[in-house]
This record gives structure tokens, C-alpha cells and sequence, in this order.
């Protein structure tokens, strides 16, 4: 099922090869298979190369979309092995070059593939200085690693001059001894994109860039509707087109021609017929619709008894929150190329899953998953939005037809229509608290949008959170962060109307109720920095907290909005992160300013809409994403715990915008947001 | 019908086949080989397509060839002189205004534009000048420091883009 190792050594030449093959049991919901009970066991592997030139070559499945895990992977590599990060080269995401990884989501890659690496190079640099000492005939405790070289007194090598043609192997385990965080010298600090000059030049080929000799372009024939069928297809003028392929496969039909032009041209001229499914539910009806859908609940967390806690309250509150579908809108829409040579199928394509678009392609042709190879080039971003393989498949079965490789890239419609969108949802909270402050109970129900940050970090005594899952009118996956966005929405919305009832201050209220000290000193950071309680916000704007908990990491958002024209603008947003120990600052903080505005559409304007199996909205020009104008002041303070394994990043500085935001309009204008988006 | 167009890009004469109603994006990156400019929309909404045209920024996927034959076009791999990076490209760099960086080619371009008609543009008119151009990773406040950043360097180096 995967490159076996010895594949993968026989492609490697002289050297030290170091395996780290780590079994572990990763149930991480991935959005997609949360409710599919994909739990095996699978290989949290990495393995390393130093070969005789002294090039370092880490090998891992997990991809880069965007949040620079290919430079901290590689500081990772280099802290070990102490060597220059211009030294070592990361091949990702490569399923025949690289281990078995089951995909780079969930925030896993810092706390799961990070460590291995680290092991890795460090058992590399062991092992090299073991080989030193012998070879020079002194105590090993004489020879260090520095620079990228192997020294002792009066000697010194280059990583890759002792192993005399031969491979030494090394197959470690988790028992490896770190540098702990405190120690690093390039870990923890800012180092720049490794690959950022490839960027900027225009240079770096994306997935969609890709190209192979007689290469053609694809396109597939899509439905009217979701659900409909094709009645009939009449292709007889698009064969006419010449050098055109037209392919029909059951439900599947696509074209495949030498340009993009006349790809397009005989996409135009099939004549297809359609069964639609008529009366299918449109976004009006969408909230009644998930909640007349609902299955039996699942517990998420629950402790004593919600009619006791009720009972013990002398305030009782009840609110009911909404999310709309929203699209991740990668710029780089789905995009593959596929190339037959023989029996071996090899994709290039834009995917946060390579071994899991591997198995699908396998399936999608009956052939084994080692005569199939996938790719996957840096790309677009993803957010969640990239775990399938819809596009791969396409390009590969119009490769196969036409005998040729076939680039197929989705337009933005067939991205927004075909791609899957974040799930919506309704939340309902019933809480009870005593007149001074103190919670005692907490009723929290989601229907359809996810259990993920739903979980709360405030002591109260009787809690029962449930997740319903629902019967969705749209195809919903993964969305940065999952549901914690809509799950920190409705929480912290609810929590500051029960300061607000209580005329309380929305922070103390909040510490009133928090032991985690983690959370209460990421509130307290963020607090301080905005100046909370400090002044009173002028005439017309408002101040907002929210705190929150997701994926081993803490955050604590303060916004303050002004309201233009009745439409919220937000003007300051200070956010404070704790993600353990902090691997490269300056990344660390583009991701925290970057899911705060990309946070900022989810919260203000963005919104899938839909009538009876149709799209209304597929276009960058009918949905609003935000953009510099929209983007307020932001001040981001990290809270370094080199005390504490380092977490992932990339998902949870989304959460705390929206609901910051919903509190400080309601501060503006006395009227409390339970919906997002709140300004359309 | 396709026929033979005369292109100028990056300085370089570049005959291509193809007709006059083709976008100067497909046939910039199909024909030329020239992949920094993106696809992203198609209409003109996101900027991730933007090249000049006689110095000024303009959407190639909503650019004919029609449009573009005659003239001098210039796209992110024209950029750099003899190893030199533009002051933009390098200022990308050192603010690190870039995550996944498929909208970097189009951003840059569109900043190479704005500094060419505005030397030294203060925050407003950079967002005002950038505002048709999406990062959907959120880059944005970067990327307006890298655009302020390069048009002082090109202030005190006295050179214009």
C-alpha cells in the first residue's frame, strides 16, 4: 500500500538514512469523515537523507498551502542537525517519494510531524558524530555538529564526507531525546519563507501551472442543478471541433482539446439534457430545515445536572445562534494534471490529502494504488477546502480517453458550486448564573455545523454540550478551524449577554468563571494591550471580547467596531495566541493577522446562497470576500510557552473575530448580532 | 480563425497563433509559458491575473489579444534585472507579505503600477490603489507595508519602476 523502504533506499545513494516510523492512533476529525469512523492506526513517519554532496533531503506527506510548514519543517530539521536552513530540502506530499501521511489538517503537522523530524535529524547528527569519533579515532564527546560541519579539535568534515560510498541506515522510534524549546537557536526564531524568492519572480509552479509535452485542456460538463441527471447528450457538433475528445461516462461527461479555447468552444457546443430534481430546500428555509433533520445527539461534554444548575441560577438566559454556508475560496481554484505512461497513472494536483486523492483515484480506475502516483506542487491554499479528489479524477479519466496528459482547472463557479462549502448551522444555549456572576449551568445544542470548539474552558458545574448532526442541502466538508468558529460565535455571544444582563464587565465576568490559567492569561494579555476598561468608546462604536479554546492552542480577541451608515466597520482588532512554544514568530503572526481577516468575511459578509439545487451566488463578483479596505488595525500578541509542546496554528486564530465582533456592535447599538454574516 | 500575432513581452518579440479574442492570461501562460500570472476568477475580480500594459495594470484574463498586440507587456518573470529584484519583489521578501503566495505575482504587479504613477503613496491610496486585488490568506497589511517600504527605497534610490 505505501512505498515500501526499500524502494525508497534503493533511490537514495550513499549516505545516512535515518527512518523515524512512529505508530500512532490519529483520530482527529478531518470534517469530512468525522462520521465515518476512520480511526486506524496509521504511521506518523518521516524519514532523512544526507547524502556524500552533504545535501540534506527530509521527507515528508505533509503539504504546504500556505502556512509556511515547509520553512518550519525545515528549521525543525536544521535545529537538530544544526546545520544552515539553506541546507536542507523538504520533498512533501509526494506519494511516491515520501511516507504515508494521512493528509495536513487539523493543525497536526507542528505537534505530530515536527517532533519526528526533529528525532530524525537528531539521531542523523548521533549518528554522524559516532562515525566521526571512530573514524578519527577520538571520544565522541571531542566531536560536535556546527554550521553544517563535523568538527573536532583540528578536524572537521562536511555531513556528508564519512560514510565512503556506503548507506548507513538508522531506523529510530519516538525515544529520542530533544533540544528542548528554551535551547533552540533556529527554531523560535523568524526565519523567512524558504521559498519565498520562487514567489515573488513568478517562478514556483503551482498545481494549476504545471505542464507536460502534448499536453491538453480539459473541461467537464456540469450539471444545472445538484441532483440532476443527464438525459441525454447529443455531442455530435463538439466531435466536429478538430483535435477535440469528447468523453461520456455514465453520469460523466468532459472534453479534452489542445487549447483551453477550443476546450471551451466544444464545452459549449454539447447538447446535453437534464432530469432536475425539483423542490429541493433553498437557503430561506435552511435553519428549520437542519433542525427538522437533526439525528439523535452525541454527548460532547457533560457534567452534572443541567435541571440543578438551573434551579441553583438566579438568572436564566436562552439564545438561539445561526451560520450561514460559506466557501473557502482558495485563489487557486481545484486544479490537476494526469498522465497515463503505460499502466501507471501519476496526477499533479492541488489536494491537502496526496495519499488519501491516491486511494480515490485508485478506486475511481480499479488499478492498484502503486501503479498511482500523485503530486502535490505547493499550492493556492486550501483552508480546509482541498481533502478530495473530484478534480484529480476528472483530469485522469479525459487523460485516459484522449491518450494524452490533460490539464483540467476549475473555474471559480465550478470551484464555489463544486467544491464543498463550511457547514451551516443552529445553536441553541440555555444558562443559568447566580447574581454575582457565577455560572451553574450550560445547555449548548449544534445542529448540523460541528461539535469542534464547542467544548468550554469556564468552570461550570452542570454542562451538557450535544452536536446533532443534520441532513445537509448542500455538500459540506472541512472549513479552517471546523465548526469552533460557529461554536466560539454562539458561546462567547451568549456570554457576553449574560455580563451584559447582569451589568457585569464582560472580561471579569469571564475570569470570574475561568480556572484554566492558560486562558485566563491569553484574556488578560489581549486586555491589557486593547486597554480594556480603560475609556469608553466614542459615540456610535463599541468594544467586544471573546475568549476561546480549540486544537491545543488559546486565544482572546478584542474588537472595536464603528457603525457606518448602519453597517458595522471593524476598527481595531487586538488579538493575543498561546500555542505552546512558539517555532518561528513572524509566520506565527501572519497566520494569526491572516485568519483574523479571512475571519472577518465569515463574520460580515460571506454567504453561500441557494435555491432549489442551485447556486446563487458562484462569482467573486456576487460574493464578497474581504479586502484591504476592510482590513482594520491589528495587533497580535503571542504568549510563548517554551514550557509546552508547540500546537498548530494555522486554524484556531480564526475563532475569536466573529463573536468580538457581534459584542462590540451590540455595545454600539443595543442590538445583539445572533447570526453570521451580521452585515449583510 | 487563429492567426499570427506579434506579442511584445518582457521586451521580447513573441509570435503567437492565436485569435484576436483570446485573453492575454490563456495565451500568456498556454502559448508563452509564462505561469506567474494566475487564474483566479475570469472576470476581472481578483486581481491574481494582472500584468502591464504600457506600464499600467491591467486584468489579463478579461484582456483580449486584441487589446494587448502593439503594445509593451510586461508580467512578474520581466521583473527582475540582470539578478536584480524590484524593490516590490524584494520588499515582499522582507516583510514576508505572502503565505501561500498564489496572489503574490498579481499583487506585486499591481504595486509596480500604483508606484508608477504614485511615487509615494500613503496607506489610503496604497488600499485604494490594491483593492481589486485579493489574498485570501489575509496578507494584506504586509502587503501594504511592502508597497510603502519599496516606494521609499525607490525614493532614495532614484529609481522608478
Amino acid at each position: 500500500m505505501t512505498l515500501t523502504r526499500r524502494d525508497f533506499l534503493s533511490t537514495l545513494g550513499g549516505g545516512v538514512v535515518v527512518l523515524c516510523v512512529v505508530e500512532a492512533a490519529d483520530a482527529q476529525e478531518s470534517g469530512r469523515r468525522a462520521r465515518g469512523g476512520d480511526a486506524h492506526p496509521q504511521e506518523i513517519s518521516a524519514w532523512l537523507h544526507i547524502g556524500e554532496d552533504g545535501i540534506v533531503t527530509a521527507f515528508t506527506g505533509k503539504v504546504e498551502v500556505g502556512q509556511n510548514i515547509r520553512t518550519s519543517l525545515s528549521q525543525a530539521v536544521a535545529e537538530e542537525l544544526r546545520t544552515p536552513v539553506a541546507g536542507i530540502r523538504m520533498v512533501m506530499g509526494d506519494t511516491d517519494l515520501t511516507p504515508y501521511d494521512m493528509g495536513t489538517f487539523g493543525s497536526r503537522t507542528t505537534p505530530t510531524m515536527a517532533p519526528q523530524l526533529r528525532k530524525a535529524a537528531a539521531a542523523a547528527r548521533e549518528a554522524l558524530i559516532d562515525l566521526a569519533a571512530s573514524k578519527w579515532g577520538v571520544d565522541r564527546k571531542a566531536v560536535q555538529v556546527e554550521d553544517g560541519r563535523i568538527v573536532a579539535v583540528g578536524r572537521s568534515a562536511g555531513l556528508g564526507e564519512l560514510t565512503g560510498g556506503k548507506q548507513l541506515v538508522h531506523k529510530i522510534g519516538a525515544d529520542v531525546t530533544l533540544a528542548p524549546a528554551a535551547e533552540w537557536k533556529i527554531a523560535a526564531h523568524s526565519v523567512a519563507k524558504v521559498n519565498g524568492r520562487d514567489m515573488v519572480t513568478g517562478k514556483h509552479r503551482f498545481p494549476s501551472d504545471v505542464k507536460r509535452d502534448g499536453m491538453l485542456h480539459g473541461k467537464v460538463l456540469r450539471p444545472v442543478a445538484f441532483g440532476a441527471r443527464l438525459a441525454n447528450l447529443d455531442d455530435a457538433a463538439a466531435k466536429q471541433i478538430p483535435g477535440v475528445t469528447v468523453v461520456r461516462e455514465g453520469e460523466f461527461a468532459g472534453v479534452a482539446a489542445p487549447d483551453a479555447a477550443t476546450s471551451e468552444r466544444a464545452l459549449a457546443a454539447l447538447k446535453a439534457e437534464w432530469k432536475t430534481e425539483e423542490g429541493q430546500p433553498s437557503d430561506s428555509q435552511l435553519f428549520a430545515y437542519l433542525k427538522a433533520n437533526a439525528e439523535a445527539a452525541e454527548d460532547r461534554q457533560a457534567q452534572g445536572s443541567i435541571e440543578q444548575g438551573m434551579a441553583d441560577a438566579d438568572r436564566k438566559l436562552s439564545g438561539t445562534y445561526t451560520v450561514a454556508y460559506i466557501a473557502h475560496t482558495p485563489l487557486e481554484p481545484r486544479a490537476a494534471v494526469a498522465e497515463w505512461n503505460a499502466d501507471k497513472l501519476t496526477v499533479w494536483t492541488g489536494t491537502q490529502r496526496p495519499f488519501g486523492v491516491r486511494e480515490e483515484l485508485a478506486a475511481a480506475f480499479g488499478i492498484p494504488q502503486e501503479r498511482v502516483h500523485v503530486l502535490m506542487p505547493d499550492m493556492g491554499s486550501g483552508y480546509g477546502g482541498k481533502h478530495s479528489g473530484e478534480c484529480a479524477i476528472e483530469a485522469a479519466r479525459l487523460a485516459k480517453a484522449a491518450g494524452k496528459p490533460v490539464k483540467l482547472v476549475w473555474t471559480r463557479q465550478e470551484e464555489f458550486t463544486w467544491g464543498y462549502v463550511r457547514p451551516a448551522g443552529v445553536i441553541e444555549i440555555a444558562s443559568g448564573v447566580k447574581k454575582d456572576g457565577r455560572m451553574t449551568a450550560w445547555e449548548f445544542h449544534n445542529y448540523n455545523s460541528g461539535p469542534s470548539g464547542s467544548q468550554i474552558t469556564y468552570d461550570i458545574p452542570h454542562h451538557r454540550i450535544q452536536f446533532h448532526p443534520s441532513k445537509s442541502p448542500l455538500h459540506q466538508g472541512s472549513y479552517r478551524g471546523l465548526a469552533a468558529t460557529a461554536n466560539h460565535f454562539a458561546r462567547e455571544n451568549h456570554m457576553d449577554e449574560i455580563a451584559q444582563a447582569l451589568h457585569l464587565d464582560p472580561v471579569e465576568f469571564r475570569l470570574k468563571n475561568l480556572k484554566d490559567e492558560r486562558q485566563r492569561a491569553v484574556l488578560a494579555a489581549a486586555a491589557e494591550k486593547f486597554g480594556w476598561g480603560k475609556q469608553k468608546p466614542a459615540e456610535g462604536r463599541g468594544f467586544g471580547v471573546a475568549i476561546g479554546f480549540e486544537k491545543g492552542s488559546y486565544l482572546a480577541t478584542c474588537a472595536e467596531v464603528a457603525m457606518e451608515g448602519g453597517k458595522p466597520k471593524i476598527v481595531r482588532v487586538v488579538q493575543s495566541f498561546e500555542c505552546g512554544a512558539v517555532v518561528n514568530p513572524d509566520h506565527l503572526r501572519n497566520q494569526v493577522e491572516g485568519a483574523i481577516i479571512m475571519a472577518i468575511g465569515g463574520a460580515l459578509f460571506e454567504q453561500i446562497r441557494f435555491e432549489n439545487g442551485r447556486m446563487l451566488n458562484p462569482r467573486l463578483s456576487q460574493y464578497r470576500v474581504p479586502r484591504f479596505a476592510d482590513v482594520p488595525v491589528i495587533e497580535t500578541v503571542l504568549v510563548d510557552r517554551k514550557d509546552l509542546p508547540s500546537a498548530g496554528a494555522g486554524e484556531t486564530p480564526i475563532v475569536g473575530l466573529a463573536p468580538a465582533v457581534a459584542n462590540a456592535i451590540f455595545q454600539a447599538t443595543g442590538k445583539r448580532p445572533r447570526s453570521l454574516p451580521m452585515a449583510v | 480563425m487563429p492567426r499570427v500575432i506579434e506579442l511584445n513581452v518582457n521586451g521580447v518579440a513573441r509570435p503567437v497563433n492565436a485569435g484576436p479574442e483570446r485573453s492575454l492570461l490563456s495565451v500568456l501562460r498556454d502559448e508563452l509559458d509564462l505561469t506567474g500570472a494566475k487564474y483566479g476568477c475570469g472576470e476581472g475580480q481578483c486581481g491574481a491575473c494582472t500584468v502591464l500594459l504600457e506600464g499600467e495594470a491591467v486584468r489579463s484574463c478579461i484582456t483580449p489579444l486584441s487589446r494587448a498586440a502593439g503594445k509593451h507587456i510586461t508580467t512578474i518573470e520581466g521583473l527582475e534585472q540582470n539578478g536584480r529584484l524590484h524593490p516590490l519583489q524584494e520588499t515582499f521578501l522582507e516583510t514576508g507579505a505572502m503565505q501561500c503566495g498564489y496572489c503574490t505575482p498579481g499583487m506585486i504587479m499591481s504595486g509596480v503600477s500604483l508606484l508608477a504613477k504614485s511615487a509615494n503613496p500613503n496607506d489610503g491610496e496604497i488600499v485604494h490603489g490594491m483593492q481589486g486585488n485579493i489574498c485570501r490568506c489575509g496578507t494584506y497589511p504586509r502587503i501594504v507595508a511592502a508597497v510603502r517600504m519599496a516606494a521609499l527605497r525607490q525614493k532614495t534610490a532614484g529609481r522608478t519602476a
